[in-house]
């Protein structure tokens, strides 16, 4: 690496891979809950081993997204870290509130842990996938504040990029919206209204600018493409982002009480969100193909390039297919929400946080890339991971498509626990696909233990 | 892209067109406020109401269940419960949980008083006469 201070990364990246792996475990226990009820019951409930996976992927991605600026940012700015030390203390501190909580939903009946945790003084428990206890909210800002501090005050002192400014931008409107969260009001309307400020207004938001950010760091190193070029293309596809995402949130405010022109508000400007992410896709293959040089950490470049497919895919593809009102009408919380959102956050964001670590973990580790074996076992951790999860979004929607039909549009309606009891062959099918998505992951971790001849650093 | 579009050019774009939807968005939601009193049956919120949707939330029902659609969708939409099934049925059910069934899914036992089951109930009812555009479909949910 160039500067020393980029190794505070290394601990961030481990930590994310580890909450990944946790992540996984917790998923495969309640995609085995969606067929077997009582399994892990009274132990695990459902709405707890939902919460463990839920709050772990933000967590991880959050670690991920922290990892990553600390390598990206003295590199872009062509500087030290302002402050390695805070960089490690706030690592600490961020790692020790993640797991005190873990074990908090998993050991504490969840009204016990808000009346412990002063959720009397400020309500803002018990929202989707706002479930933190008070403390570990206040924790978040400070992590946040900190990380965005760190960055700031090292980009302020060296070279300000397109690159940096973009991360630092969605950085700060990560930290800005989560402030939402602190807001509950009785009113469940604007309850749900603002609460979409955290979840969307982060999602097809400001986190989509680090996305962007991150991917074209990693486009420029791995193909030595003008910067020129790959800037001006960030910019484009992130104006994109934000001119369709924002008013896209209206898509949530349909049927939760809020006036019925966001129908129309909705509709039109979410149905313009895959653009940005087709944009993206034809902008990092553009790149590959007029690459200027050939690196030797291939893996990283197929995680990119996975990276702007998946994520164009999952968020784009699949989130158009229920986002028009009249569609939504039907398929609003059902299976088919579940099937864009795993694929999405999986395209979108747990595969660019893996381009950033497969990138940077060789360099971080004293090697420009991984031995080759190592390599090919990434490679093949990517497609099993891949696939699976292509196949888990398939098989929701499938899910989703017969539940619609048996519960909403028939003639003949039927119970909620009926259709279920119906369409459980794809949970099954689903269930098995998450056992390979199991397999990928551990192949992923695997391949950083694999031993061989790796070059140095050009 | 062509040359005559610089980064430059690329940056102020994204920096007018973040700034106006922005702006845009909080003009609707500015609106949205003022209207919202015609829609979210906010006349009806009671100290009952209050205390069962924090009830609702200090059980993390939402890691189960729908409301209006969001949630989890493990276990039904309770959005329109209150009309599905009626007070004393969901009073019966929440009592009688966990069926213990084996191989069924399981709610678990919350240990509510009656009065807080009858403020949940409250909150249910409040939730379920809130103009939703007509949404769920069927009273299925």
């Amino acid at each position: 690496m160039k500067y020393t201070s980029q190794a505070v990364a290394k601990p961030y990246f481990i930590a994310a891979i580890a909450l990944f792996l946790g992540q996984i475990l917790f998923g495969l226990i309640m995609g085995l809950q969606y067929v077997v009820g009582d399994f892990l019951f009274p132990a695990i409930p459902f709405n707890v081993a939902r919460m463990v996976h839920t709050n772990l992927l933000i967590v991880w991605l959050l670690f991920g997204f922290m990892g990553a600026s600390y390598y990206l940012i003295p590199e872009e700015s062509e500087t030290e870290l302002f402050s390695p030390k805070l960089a490690i203390t706030t690592f600490w501190v961020f790692l020790a509130a993640g797991a005190i909580t873990v074990l908090g939903y998993l050991l504490v009946p969840y009204a016990s842990l808000a009346k412990w945790t002063g959720n009397d003084l400020l309500n803002t428990m018990g929202r989707e996938f706002l479930e933190q206890p008070l403390p570990t909210k206040v924790g978040i800002v400070l992590v946040a504040l900190s990380w965005l501090f760190n960055i700031t005050m090292t980009m302020l002192k060296g070279r300000k990029t397109a690159i940096s400014l973009i991360l630092t931008l969605g950085m700060l409107g990560l930290a800005v919206f989560f402030l939402f969260s602190f807001y509950n009001p009785v009113n469940l309307v604007k309850d749900k209204f603002y609460w979409w400020w955290v979840v969307h207004l982060w999602v097809e938001g400001v986190w989509e600018l680090i996305l962007g950010a991150m991917l074209a760091f990693v486009l420029i190193k791995v193909t030595g493409v003008d910067r020129e070029v790959i800037e001006k293309w960030l910019y484009v596809i992130i104006t994109m982002t934000l001119v369709t995402g924002i008013i896209g949130t209206g898509h949530h405010y349909y049927w939760i009480g809020t006036p019925a022109y966001w129908q129309w508000w909705g509709s039109i400007f979410s149905a313009l969100e895959p653009i940005p992410f087709f944009m993206m896709t034809v902008f990092a293959f553009n790149m590959v193909n007029k690459r200027r040089r050939e690196h030797p950490n291939k893996a990283a470049v197929l995680w990119a390039l996975g990276t702007s497919v998946v994520a164009f895919l999952g968020a784009g593809v699949w989130g158009f297919l229920h986002t028009l009102a009249p569609i939504n009408y039907y398929a609003h919380g059902t299976q088919l929400t579940a099937a864009h959102g795993h694929l999405a956050f999986y395209g979108a964001y747990a595969l660019v946080v893996i381009t950033m670590i497969s990138y940077a973990m060789p360099i971080l580790r004293g090697r420009a890339a991984n031995p080759e074996r190592a390599q090919i076992m990434e490679m093949w951790s990517f497609w099993l991971m891949t696939v699976s999860m292509f196949f888990i979004a398939l098989l929701l929607t499938g899910a989703g498509v017969v539940q619609i039909w048996l519960q909403r549009i028939s003639t003949t309606p039927m119970s909620f626990m009926a259709v279920q009891d119906s369409i459980s062959i794809f949970y099954w099918a689903r269930e098995a696909a998450g056992v390979v998505f199991l397999i990928g992951l551990l192949l992923y971790i695997g391949s950083f233990f694999v031993k061989g001849e790796s070059r140095a650093i050009e | 892209m062509s040359a005559t579009f610089t980064k430059s050019m690329a940056r102020n774009v994204f920096y007018g067109g973040g700034v106006f939807f922005f702006l845009l968005f909080l003009a609707l939601t500015f609106d949205t406020m003022k209207v919202l009193p015609k829609r979210d049956n906010s006349q009806n919120i009671t100290p009952a109401v209050a205390h069962g949707k924090k009830l609702w939330e200090t059980n993390n029902c939402i890691g189960c269940h729908t409301l209006l659609g969001e949630g989890a969708y493990f276990a039904p939409e309770l959005g329109n419960v209150y009309v599905r099934r009626g007070p004393d049925f969901i009073k019966a059910w929440i009592k009688g949980q966990p069926t213990g069934v084996p191989g069924r899914r399981q709610m678990p036992q919350f240990n509510l008083s009656d009065m807080d089951i009858d403020d949940l109930i409250a909150f249910l009812k409040y939730a379920s006469e809130i103009n939703t555009n007509k949404w769920p479909p069927n009273i299925e949910g």
